[in-house]
């Protein structure tokens, strides 16, 4: 049990140290330390998404706290969420001691000039990922050909897709709100 | 003083829906105008290191401005208010959550819901695109980001730091020309 919680730790601590650019920029660490580790299905995880997403507080919180728990119940959400705080905590402590000039220091700025376009190729990259995985059930890119054709799933993509091209910056709640409604009505009463 | 910083980030981290940034407002009300915790000019440095350091940026600005007010221990109560609420939220649903996983409806919801989520993701993804500064090299880190992870050559945390590394590596030979050139 103590390996286990040590190993929720150290797998939020890393996923923590390499957030960069808030909570959407923690979801391909989290779906590569978590599915690697055996942890979650790539669809269960969604669905801890989907729920992070639509709780206050800071999704970093929400999702470590949630698979923490999930895992090893209370302590191992404690170790999880302890975890993802404890990397930026130190990090600012020192900033704030010594480093004020921090953001304007070169490496940084260069740093940051590379890592956020990648950060944002790799976002783009799960967040097709997922698309795949659960409008066409494609479990990995490479195993594209047994791509399953269904109408309703296609339905909920264009309607929701849809609607967030129309209206930017829809809340995520009502997003899940609303596609959870849809997968009920279509799968579940149609 | 350790009280009123823990109760403040609480409240915060009780009423912001949808992340970090969610929060900025509500930092710039409690922080800046209500105590005057920090000046405006300190607001905007907070949100710069916030943005240049890893981290959740609401961890990140507590810690901060913990500090600021009550030095580490003012750090450890800001962010332990923070992140609490949302704690003890998710403990509540996940243990509700874990009796209704296996029922058919809810799965039949989730369904829709993954799909939903796989768009926010996407999404999230454009959003973050135009916020970027726009040049040749921006346009190869994402395709170079896109291609390794979509087909799982490399694992995040390297494909992060090898773009952090050709960041690093372009902004030294920038800096050396532009010593030629002088």
């Amino acid at each position: 049990m103590l390996i286990k919680l040590l190993e929720l730790f150290v797998t939020f601590f890393k996923i923590g140290v390499f957030t960069f650019g808030g909570g959407y920029a923690m979801i391909p660490l989290i779906t590569d330390e978590v599915i690697a580790k055996g942890w979650q299905t790539k669809d269960t995880l969604i669905d801890f998404i989907a729920i992070a997403e639509s709780t206050p507080g800071p999704f970093a919180i929400n999702i470590s706290t949630f698979i923490g728990y999930e895992q090893q119940g209370i302590i191992g959400a404690m170790f999880a969420t302890l975890g993802v705080i404890v990397p930026s905590f130190v990090i600012i402590i020192i900033i704030a001691k010594v480093f004020n000039k921090f953001a304007d220091n070169k490496y940084v700025i260069g740093f940051l000039n590379g890592a956020k376009p990648i950060i944002v190729g790799v976002i783009f990259s799960v967040g097709i990922d997922f698309l795949l995985s659960s409008v066409f059930k494609i479990k990995e890119i490479t195993l594209i050909r047994e791509m399953i054709f269904d109408w309703k799933t296609i339905v909920i993509f264009l309607i929701v897709f849809g609607l967030t091209k129309v209206k930017e910056r829809m809340h995520p709640i009502f997003i899940v709100v609303l596609s959870g409604l849809l997968g009920y009505i279509l799968f579940g009463i149609i | 003083m350790y009280f009123k910083l823990f109760w403040t980030f609480f409240k915060i981290g009780l009423f912001t829906f949808g992340g970090g940034y969610a929060m900025i407002p509500f930092i710039h009300k409690f922080g800046v105008d209500k105590y005057q915790w920090i000046t405006e000019q300190e607001f905007m440095n907070i949100i710069a290191i916030a943005e240049s350091t890893p981290g959740p940026i609401a961890i990140n600005s507590a810690t901060y401005i913990g500090h600021k007010v009550k030095g580490v221990r003012g750090s450890a109560a800001a962010t332990l208010g923070v992140s609490l609420p949302s704690f003890i939220i998710i403990i509540l649903i996940a243990a509700f959550f874990m009796q209704f996983k296996d029922n058919m409806h809810v799965e039949y919801a989730f369904q829709g819901i993954r799909i939903g989520v796989a768009i926010l993701v996407v999404n999230a993804a454009v959003r973050m695109y135009r916020k970027l500064d726009k040049n040749y090299m921006s346009y190869i880190l994402i395709a170079i980001g896109f291609g390794l992870l979509l087909f799982d050559f490399l694992s995040v945390i390297y494909v992060i730091i090898v773009g952090g590394g050709i960041g690093i590596i372009t902004q030294i030979l920038k800096a050396r020309g532009e010593e030629n050139v002088d």
